[in-house]
């Protein structure tokens, strides 16, 4: 299914915000931050500018799933790296077995369902922390009351991450042709939520 | 004359100017002239001289256009046996071989010439440009070897390190470098041609990179040629004195390209195939822009 122009347009600014998040967004920020928010980012990227290229169907490549948990696991490192000091090597330690794991079982046949249950759990922690941590830090007024828009951010990508593993399950709550339709948006308005609260947050 | 004439006049001219006007590969010539400017502009010289950035446009767009319609005059005959070309205006007889003929050499002449009374160096790279791809690449070389595209590669590096020799007023290493990552970045994006198009290619009897060494070697030499245009790029982005920022974002783009390159090496399909053209010509309009903004 190839994108109609307006989803061409929504997916053009999510590259532009993306770009400008990788190239500006994050400067001044540690090391480690700076590596995860590129990376998290530039996966971003570079998959809304296959899908601008290439159209819907490469969703439908088995690579997407491993790809998918990128985004969410490098995003959600560096914000435990600059908030929770004391778990920072055991989140990092999390999101590299995280991602091992859900490459394993998906590129071996594993047994039952450990690779779903490997991806709940990956997904979970890791979306969960982009969540509630910006929005926790901003009632406690440890950050700005905008930071909290990098956890609403954070459950724009959840919902978006959900909706693709409806469609890679074949079992969809939404038909194909609608969740197709909401996901440039959804991209957008998520990148923008991010941009957004590490801007002013 | 009658209304009824002159109308007619009119359409044809209209018709004429839109056979030329794709005669030029606008897409094409407008990417080699975005290097072109953005080659000047990370030579961080005055870029609001709008002088030099109109002759620098002027005068390279010319000298692309004239060299591709030469290109288009030549090949004629190949292209009216290929699927993919045999519309053209050339090899469909739309407009008069020796009209096309006539108006390739004047857009040349007057591109060049241009370049020269701008800049001796700047005109000299310009031209050693359209002598690669009309002389070497087209004439000599195209029906003889798959490694013409080597030529059609160098000729296209040519207008990045016109500009910025044009903004320097010399050769730097900087310059080569940005060259050699638009030379490398050639291969990627015209070598998944050929294999999209082998068949039309084994038509005309045009030796390519699939017909001479098979579909392995090709993907391989694709890959191969991302890795080193993407080093090229990134190289030179320091070299520029490119921001941390617009480098890691370099970074970003330039592995999408190694990363499509691997998968079509490894896991090859026509879309994936498709994929890395479009992204090849993304990556490098992108990495332009890059330039630009950084040197603004």
């Amino acid at each position: 299914m190839k994108p109609s122009p307006l989803d061409r347009v929504l997916l053009l600014f999510t590259v532009i915000i993306a770009a400008y998040q990788v190239a500006v967004g994050i400067d001044g920020f540690d090391t480690l931050p700076i590596i995860a928010y590129t990376v998290g980012f530039g996966v971003l990227l570079v998959a809304v500018l296959l899908i601008f290229i290439l159209g819907f169907d490469i969703l439908d490549s088995p690579v997407v799933i491993i790809i998918s948990t990128i985004i969410p696991l490098s995003l959600a490192t560096g914000l435990a790296w600059q908030h929770l000091a004391s778990y920072r090597t055991l989140y990092l330690l999390f999101a590299i077995g995280g991602f091992l794991a859900v490459t394993l079982t998906r590129s071996i046949s594993a047994p039952g369902k450990l690779p779903i249950i490997i991806l709940v759990l990956t997904h979970g922690i890791a979306g969960m922390t982009i969540f509630i941590l910006p929005i926790i830090l901003s009632i406690q007024g440890k950050a700005p009351p905008l930071f909290a828009l990098v956890g609403i951010g954070g459950a724009l990508i959840g919902v978006g991450g959900l909706l693709l593993s409806f469609l890679k399950t074949g079992r969809p709550i939404l038909s194909r042709e609608t969740i197709l339709k909401v996901l440039p948006g959804l991209l957008l308005l998520t990148t923008a939520c991010f941009a957004a609260g590490f801007k002013f947050g | 004359m009658s209304v009824v004439t002159a109308q007619s006049s009119i359409v044809n001219l209209k018709s004429k100017i839109r056979a030329y006007w794709s005669l030029t590969k606008p897409l094409q010539s407008g990417l080699l002239l975005a290097t072109g400017l953005a080659g000047y502009m990370s030579a961080r010289c005055p870029v609001f001289n709008i002088g030099a950035i109109l002759g620098l446009a002027v005068s390279l767009f010319l000298a692309i256009a004239g060299s591709t319609v030469l290109n288009m005059w030549w090949d004629r005959d190949i292209d009216a046996k290929m699927g993919r070309t045999k519309k053209r205006a050339t090899s469909s007889g739309v407009v008069d071989e020796n009209e096309v003929l006539r108006v390739g050499l004047i857009l040349s002449v007057i591109g060049v010439g241009w370049a020269v009374a701008m800049d001796a160096l700047y005109g000299l790279i310009v031209f050693a440009g359209l002598f690669f791809d009309v002389v070497v690449y087209s004439i000599w070389l195209k029906r003889r070897t798959a490694w013409s595209i080597v030529w059609g590669g160098v000729s296209g590096a040519m207008p990045i390190l016109a500009g910025r020799a044009l903004g320097l007023g010399y050769i730097d290493w900087v310059g080569v470098t940005l060259a050699l990552g638009v030379l490398f970045w050639i291969p990627t994006h015209t070598l998944t041609f050929s294999m999209k198009f082998a068949k039309d290619y084994e038509a005309a009897c045009v030796p390519t990179f699939p017909s001479t060494y098979g579909l392995g070697v090709t993907r391989a030499t694709i890959a191969i040629s991302s890795v080193l245009a993407a080093a090229a790029m990134v190289v030179a982005g320091y070299g520029i004195g490119m921001a941390w920022g617009f480098l890691r974002l370099l970074g970003v783009l330039s592995a999408g390209l190694l990363i499509l390159a691997l998968v079509m090496t490894f896991r090859p399909s026509e879309r994936v195939n498709f994929g890395l053209f479009k992204y090849a010509s993304v990556y490098m309009l992108a990495a332009m822009i890059l330039v630009v903004i950084e040197v603004m």
